[in-house]
């Protein structure tokens, strides 16, 4: 069993006055991807931006427990959340490369912007994300080109390369495939197959057959609170409460 | 039913669709027209000793606006020195931390109604900290005056350009480590420029053709107005003098400076637009 990365213990959040993730307690494995399900408005895109300190951006949001992340609590006072964001790495729902710069500065964004600006690193690392996110071949030729002129999957798979440049330990995505066609999405999830050989990945989904397809372990949302959490397998043949198996089965949601 | 329908909608699609497109025609127009207008009456007097010659005293064929044409370039540089740093970095202020609290709110408020506050108001304002300690006109007096004009409009329209930047773009940077002045630095900016300068170029416009104000602070000239305390001609009040005049010289030569002063401010519009476009592929 591999150690764990991230420890969130009793994990609340709010916007505003809505109180939005309840007493969320989950260990997420190294090495693995954690896959979070659940319908819409159960609260697990603002888990997973819990955990970059994202959450805290958005006016009138807040956030009380702790999430560990190798020891470190995210949430002391005296931790940088841009020095965690580093660390911990988010890939959005819809593609959103930096529509004025070139697919190489895309890539390179990350570490050029935090200070990095010998070329020959720049290119290894912008090369070596590329190649990680399956789209070196694609685009070797165009790193120049804007980052915008891409197809939609191609642009999705940029933005995990952009990611993965900064070297991060966790990976977050946020529905990545939602805006992508099946193609697109077969070749995400492929890719996170074999990036969870070096990462630790957790994904948000809204499709369960995904979850069931790329993950080890997989929790299940409803109304901001975590139902139950299990290996991936279990979860899908053998849910425990009531309410998994009514949402995989399609009874509600 | 469905046969009248489509025909309702056939109807009321080509009425709309021809009201937009005859407005759009009057709008190019009238664009057209004035541009013409002020070329057919200004080109017979514009020659080389327009660019280059100072005004011939009155009766005196001939001469030119030189001092004009460089007073209002000094006088336009100046403005864009106080307004668009102050225009630009309070935008910046307004979109990224003054979005929802009192102190933005205040400035935003400021600056609306510093933008209707007429023109002559702002030359007298200029005229009381500028002309009335230095004891007489200059081209700082009439810059400055230019130059708060400026500030509302280059604020407001900074601000809306910068909120068009969409939150996912934000997000991204904020996600990959980067800190919050990097963030805005280097990628809302950078997203938001085009739009951005287009608005200060606007703003550029509209105080370039200002008369009123300058009439108290940069007065005119009919010499070189050496350095920046001396009172200075500038094409606005040189139309404005010479149009007004009962000779007919003159008058073409008001039509002339007008397209001078129009050619000025589209030249400063297409050398932005070509430094913009370089540094957006380099």
């Amino acid at each position: 069993m591999s150690k764990p990365v991230l420890e969130i213990e009793k994990l609340n959040a709010w916007f505003g006055e809505r109180h939005v993730l309840k007493e969320i307690t989950l260990k997420i494995l190294s090495q693995q991807v954690t896959a979070i399900i659940g319908p819409s408005g159960c609260g697990k895109s603002t888990f997973i931006r819990c955990l970059n300190r994202l959450h805290e951006v958005v006016p009138g949001a807040r956030v009380t427990g702790t999430v560990l992340l190798d020891g470190t609590d995210l949430y002391d006072p005296t931790v940088d959340p841009v020095m965690i964001r580093r660390r911990v790495g988010m890939v959005f729902q819809k593609p959103n490369p930096f529509p004025t710069m070139s697919v190489y500065d895309n890539v390179a964004a990350g570490l050029k912007l935090t200070g990095m600006r010998r070329r020959s690193v720049l290119d290894e690392r912008v090369e070596r994300a590329l190649r990680q996110a399956a789209l070196w071949d694609e685009v070797k030729d165009v790193l120049h080109q804007s980052g915008a002129s891409l197809s939609g999957g191609q642009q999705q798979r940029l933005c995990i390369a952009r990611a993965l440049a900064v070297e991060p330990e966790v990976l977050l995505l946020d529905e990545p495939c939602s805006a992508l066609d099946p193609i697109a999405t077969a070749r995400i999830e492929e890719l996170l197959l074999e990036l969870k050989k070096s990462y630790t990945i957790v994904i948000v989904t809204h499709n369960m057959q995904q979850a069931a397809r790329v993950s080890d372990v997989t929790g299940f949302f409803l109304l901001g609170e975590l139902i139950e959490v299990g290996e991936t397998k279990q979860i899908f043949t053998n849910p425990k409460d009531r309410r998994t198996e009514d949402y995989i089965t399609g009874r509600f949601g | 039913m469905t046969r009248t329908l489509s025909l309702r909608r056939r109807l009321t699609n080509g009425f709309m669709l021809s009201l937009t497109g005859v407005c759009t025609a009057l709008v190019l127009g009238i664009l057209f027209f004035i541009l013409g207008y002020i070329a057919y009456h200004g080109i017979s007097a514009l020659d080389w000793d327009f660019f280059t010659k100072l005004p011939k005293p009155v009766g005196e064929h001939g001469g030119g606006m030189a001092n004009a044409i460089v007073g209002t370039v000094k006088l336009l540089a100046l403005a864009s020195l106080i307004g668009v740093p102050i225009g630009f970095f309070g935008g910046v202020y307004l979109s990224e931390y003054g979005r929802k609290n009192t102190f933005g709110f205040l400035i935003r408020y400021a600056a609306d109604i510093l933008n209707g506050i007429p023109s002559i108001v702002m030359g007298i304002f200029a005229y009381t900290i500028v002309v009335l300690p230095l004891g007489h006109f200059s081209t700082v007096a009439g810059g400055v005056a230019l130059g708060i004009m400026m500030i509302p409009i280059a604020v407001r329209s900074t601000e809306e350009f910068l909120k068009l930047v969409p939150a996912s773009i934000r997000e991204a940077a904020l996600a990959l480590g980067l800190t919050e002045w990097k963030v805005v630095s280097f990628v809302v900016i950078p997203t938001a420029l085009r739009g951005i300068i287009t608005g200060i170029m606007l703003d550029l416009a509209r105080v370039a053709g200002e008369t009123a104000p300058l009439l108290f602070t940069a007065f005119s000239n009919r010499f070189w107005s050496r350095g920046w305390l001396e009172p200075t001609a500038s094409l606005p009040v040189m139309i404005y003098t010479y149009a007004v005049a009962p000779y007919d010289d003159w008058h073409r030569q008001a039509w002339a400076a007008g397209m001078v002063l129009l050619m000025l401010v589209l030249g400063a519009n297409l050398l932005s637009r070509m430094i913009l476009h370089r540094q957006l592929r380099g």
